[in-house]
């Protein structure tokens, strides 16, 4: 304990050097804007930063790109809020209730939320990062295919009542994001799949991106225009103000949601920590269960501030625990960590076991960043809030084609493939239809997201198993796992058993 | 809606069919297994969305609101058909020759705004756009014909 | 099969570029240089080996200032490299896209005759290195120290006995097959998401074996989780003296894995020519070199002719299999 402490200190002290700090302000600032863009996250901030980092030695180097790896996780808030539109998957569960939040002239108090929240998930992680790091480093390591399927499962069980009341066209839009997410190739078998009519452009399989941009930006940007029309030329996007006054009573409600940001930061880290997984699993988990646990669960959806700060302390959590097994497995548990991972091995750094022995001073020096880091961003956020919100005053007719532009450039950012920037267009016009119907889009880019985490994980346990679903059950992790998903997933239909066993005749015929 | 998706899931399950949809011996599920199933599960929905229509129980068959207003659609319509334009033009003038084009048609013929404020977007949207994407992220956009005006620029920034 | 519009449009689009692109004079260059940023395609994925490489070797021009330009590392993983090798199609007389590639180059044109792939139309540039591959397993396994032990606890375990790779017909499959033939076991095989994950897989005791490369498995074997039990090389790697080679032990069977920068199919001659002087530059830097050490990389730099005949014979080979 002494030990770690001692360690943690030397880091602070390589921390503070001004050249690092400087690092950190520059770095979050950056990661900050790169977060909030549409269609870009902190892949690109850190991917494309990196040749930059030569410039300084290794410390320095992970500091600013964790720097920026933070200031990109608050960034994508920003984007969920204001327009709706999650700028990466991590902050697609923001989306449920910011957005609301947004409109109804309360985009202050959820931005707030979510840079509150942020700091209180990262904070809490970095503090269970500096003393469990080597246990759970250790189970990371057992959990196997049919742990990582389990989890997946109660991924899916928390969200059974994110739809909407029309249980079959809830039903298909998981199916079809979870069909959409199936394009591509197979990874188990090698072979191409679903490449639907001969195009090409599907060898690389529809990126989440290009579908939540398609379907949150261009289809709610449809819908935009439509209610702006049906309104008489009155903007629409938000009724916006911030005041210091208003910060305040913001801030004294969210001493109310501390249930929600230990909850969400506790479980983000958890299955942040978890190789594959990454933050988007930990985040929509966290809204499911902010929602279960609230005493107003019918808010949620319709500007629940739980909903924001859950997922957002959640989401910054387990980008924190997702360096636990980069680090000590050299298994990047997102693709941002995966470039970071690069880094490393460019620097000449060894990720695995003896990294924390050998490069104790790395290993710390990054630690240390991480609090300094978070404690920059929530600042940095806070000052530019009312410059946000100024933003959300500029007429819509000016406002819509400049947010339309960087849909198109932000679906192309990706894969650099005029096909996605198609493709977005497509699900963006069908999307807007269908929300017309009434259909809920929400289980469709969710289901693109853990489509690919899960079936791989669910064909090789039954590889192993050789058929038999009892491999789901029988192991140490994934049976208490599995068996929760499975009371999550039907607790509805008991409850509405219940209910009809106990009061017959309540709701009278009519 | 229904009708039309339901033919799309059975597009999908054939396509999925190609790949082998059984349990293959010391392999597992084939690879058109998991897709095969889901888009089953699409076809069944739409079945359902359509029974619920039929027997007029569904929130959209029971509401009288119109689907879309007129007036209303001939802009949606407009927005939908210039962004498909804006996209088509990227691989030809680029994207710095169609995104003014589409700042034009917006921010002037949509939203009626003053040349001034067009001019100055047209102008500043695209420069602030290669500044942030091409310099500092180094992520290059389509360019089209356009792109040996580029080179010079090139050159100068990166 | 996979023509389309889209791939028509790039193709028509690559031509217009590249005329207007001999329609400008050069001034005062007497070699050819690239004049707008360089698109380094990846046949894989973010954070696995061929990324990695791909990062350094984009660093290791930046840094030196090697090139007048940026190099831009773009992703395409998908198909076993089926995606970028059509990429690569659509951007014929491109001189200003590269790709790094692995051994899906030729095996993946062999098993998908429908891309109409023909790898002999690419530009050869240079082949940075050869990886390698050993047999790996867990070290609380004190029960196994060499391939006859191995081949003994694999067989008592039948097809229980758990094969880690990176998908099927991938090069760990092929390994496996290998083993399978040559030490008469049922080892089953589970194929994983890239080589990063195989190894922990091995690592977390979820998988008996795997066939990793070195980068993979280093972090691991350093801290005494996994060892090596044997090589599919020539010689001994000097990395790892206690794993003998297959050829020591009775089994004459090699296996590399190319890592090597190719360029788009009919790319013009000063391009080529370009591109091969800067990567034999890359090849000599020291930071490559340390890299090839501390990665146990091995194959000697190979250039235009040479690269082609040497596709064209690991073709053959796996064609014959």
């Amino acid at each position: 304990m002494l030990e770690i402490l001692g360690l943690l200190a030397q880091g602070f002290v390589v921390v503070f050097e001004p050249q690092n700090l400087l690092l950190i302000v520059v770095g979050c600032t950056l990661g900050l804007f790169i977060g909030a863009m549409p269609g870009l996250g902190s892949v690109n901030g850190v991917a494309i930063l990196l040749p930059l980092t030569f410039l300084v030695p290794p410390t320095g180097a992970v500091i600013f790109l964790a720097a920026i790896y933070y200031g990109a996780m608050y960034g994508g808030a920003i984007s969920s809020i204001m327009l709706g539109i999650p700028g990466a998957s991590t902050a697609v569960a923001t989306t449920f209730d910011g957005r609301p939040l947004a409109k109804q002239g309360m985009a202050d108090k959820a931005l707030i939320g979510a840079a509150v929240a942020s700091f209180v998930g990262g904070t809490i992680s970095v503090v269970l990062f500096t003393f469990f790091a080597p246990p759970l480093a250790h189970v990371a390591l057992v959990f196997g295919a049919p742990e990582e399927f389990a989890l997946m499962m109660l991924a899916f069980a928390t969200f059974v009542g994110l739809g909407g009341d029309d249980i079959f066209k809830t039903l298909f839009s998981i199916a079809i994001g979870l069909v959409l997410s199936a394009i591509g190739f197979d990874i188990i078998s090698g072979e191409p799949r679903l490449v639907l009519w001969g195009i090409t452009g599907f060898l690389h399989g529809v990126n989440f991106l290009v579908l939540a941009i398609g379907i949150y930006g261009i289809g709610e940007m449809l819908w935009t225009v439509e209610e702006h029309a049906l309104g008489g030329g009155k903007s629409m996007l938000s009724d916006a103000t911030v005041s210091v006054e208003r910060t305040m009573t913001a801030l004294k409600d969210l001493l109310r949601t501390w249930k929600s940001s230990v909850m969400g930061s506790l479980l983000g880290y958890f299955v942040g920590i978890l190789p594959a997984a990454g933050a988007t699993p930990g985040s929509l988990m966290a809204y499911g269960i902010a929602k279960q646990i609230s005493n107003e669960p019918e808010k949620f959806g319709n500007g629940a501030i739980e909903g924001v700060v859950a997922p957002e302390a959640a989401n910054n959590a387990a980008s924190t625990g997702s360096m636990l097994p980069m680090l000590t497995l050299g298994i990047p548990g997102s693709p941002t960590t995966a470039i970071l991972l690069g880094g490393m091995v460019i620097w000449g750094l060894e990720p695995g076991p003896l990294l924390f022995v050998d490069h104790s001073e790395f290993v710390w020096g990054l630690i240390a960043s991480l609090y300094a880091a978070n404690l920059v961003t929530v600042l940095i956020n806070i000052a530019f809030i009312p410059v946000f919100i100024k933003v959300l005053k500029t007429p819509f007719t000016i406002l819509a084609p400049i947010i339309f532009t960087l849909c198109l450039i932000g679906g192309y950012a990706p894969t650099q493939d005029m096909h996605d920037v198609w493709l977005m267009i497509v699900f963006g016009i069908v999307g807007y239809l269908m929300r017309k119907l009434d259909y809920p889009l929400a289980p469709a880019v969710l289901a693109i997201v853990l489509g690919p985490l899960a079936e791989p994980a669910l064909r090789q346990s039954l590889i192993i198993s050789e058929g038999s679903f009892m491999i789901f059950f029988e192991r140490l992790y994934a049976g208490p796992i599995m068996v929760t998903a499975l009371i999550l997933l039907f607790l509805p239909v008991f409850k509405r058993v219940y209910d009809r066993i106990r009061k017959p005749r309540a709701p009278a015929e009519q | 809606m229904a009708l039309l998706m339901g033919v799309f899931s059975i597009y999908l399950m054939v396509k999925s069919a190609e790949l082998p949809i059984g349990w293959i011996d010391e392999e597992g599920p084939g690879g058109g297994t998991w897709p095969f199933w889901l888009a089953t599960i699409m076809l069944i929905s739409c079945g359902g969305i359509i029974y619920n229509w039929f027997r007029k129980k569904g929130p959209i068959a029971t509401s009288n609101k119109t689907y879309i207003e007129a007036h209303v659609l001939g802009d949606v319509a407009a927005v939908a058909v210039a962004l498909i334009i804006t996209v088509a033009l990227f691989s030809f003038i680029g994207v710095y020759g169609a995104l003014p084009l589409f700042l034009i048609f917006y921010i002037r013929f949509m939203g009626k705004h003053s040349w001034k404020l067009t001019a100055a977007l047209t102008v500043g949207v695209p420069v602030v756009t290669f500044y942030f994407f091409e310099i500092t992220l180094k992520i290059i956009l389509p360019k089209g014909v356009t792109e040996p005006l580029f080179l010079p620029l090139y050159k100068m920034f990166l | 099969m996979l023509k389309s519009q889209h791939t028509l449009w790039k193709a028509i689009w690559a031509l217009g570029i590249s005329t207007m692109l001999a329609g400008i004079p050069v001034v005062g260059h007497a070699a050819w240089e690239p004049s707008k940023p360089v698109e380094f395609v990846v046949m894989a994925g973010k954070g696995g080996g061929a990324d990695k490489a791909v990062r350094l070797m984009q660093s290791i021009i930046a840094s030196e200032k090697m090139a007048p330009v940026p190099f831009t590392p773009v992703n395409k993983p998908g198909g076993s490299g089926a995606e970028a090798l059509v990429h690569m199609k659509g951007k014929m007389g491109s001189n200003h896209t590269i790709m790094f590639t692995l051994n899906s180059f030729y095996t993946t044109p062999l098993r998908q005759p429908g891309l109409g792939v023909d790898i002999a139309t690419f530009t050869p540039v240079a082949r940075m290195a050869e990886d390698t591959f050993l047999l790996w397993v867990h070290s609380d396994r004190k029960d196994i120290n060499n391939i006859a032990e191995f081949a003994k606890a694999a067989k008592a375990k039948g097809n229980k006995w758990i094969m880690a790779g990176t998908g099927k017909n991938s090069e760990d499959n092929l390994l496996t097959d290998f083993l399978n033939k040559a030490y008469d076991l049922n080892m089953k095989y589970v194929p994983y998401k890239g080589g990063g994950k195989v190894a922990k897989e091995l690592a977390g005791k979820n998988a008996d074996s795997t066939v990793n490369n070195p980068s993979e498995q280093l972090g691991f074997y350093e801290a005494g989780t996994t060892k090596a039990l044997a090589a599919f090389t020539d010689d001994r790697l000097p990395l790892f003296p206690g794993a003998p080679t297959f050829k020591e032990l009775g089994e004459d069977y090699v296996y590399y894995m190319q890592r090597t920068v190719v360029g788009a199919p009919g790319m013009s001659k000063e391009a080529a020519d370009y591109y091969t002087g800067l990567f034999t530059k890359v090849f000599n830097s020291d930071k490559w070199q340390e890299y090839r050490t501390k990665k146990s990389l091995q194959g000697d730099l190979l250039t235009g002719d040479a690269l082609m005949s040497y596709w064209k014979r690991e073709r053959d080979v796996t064609w014959s299999c």
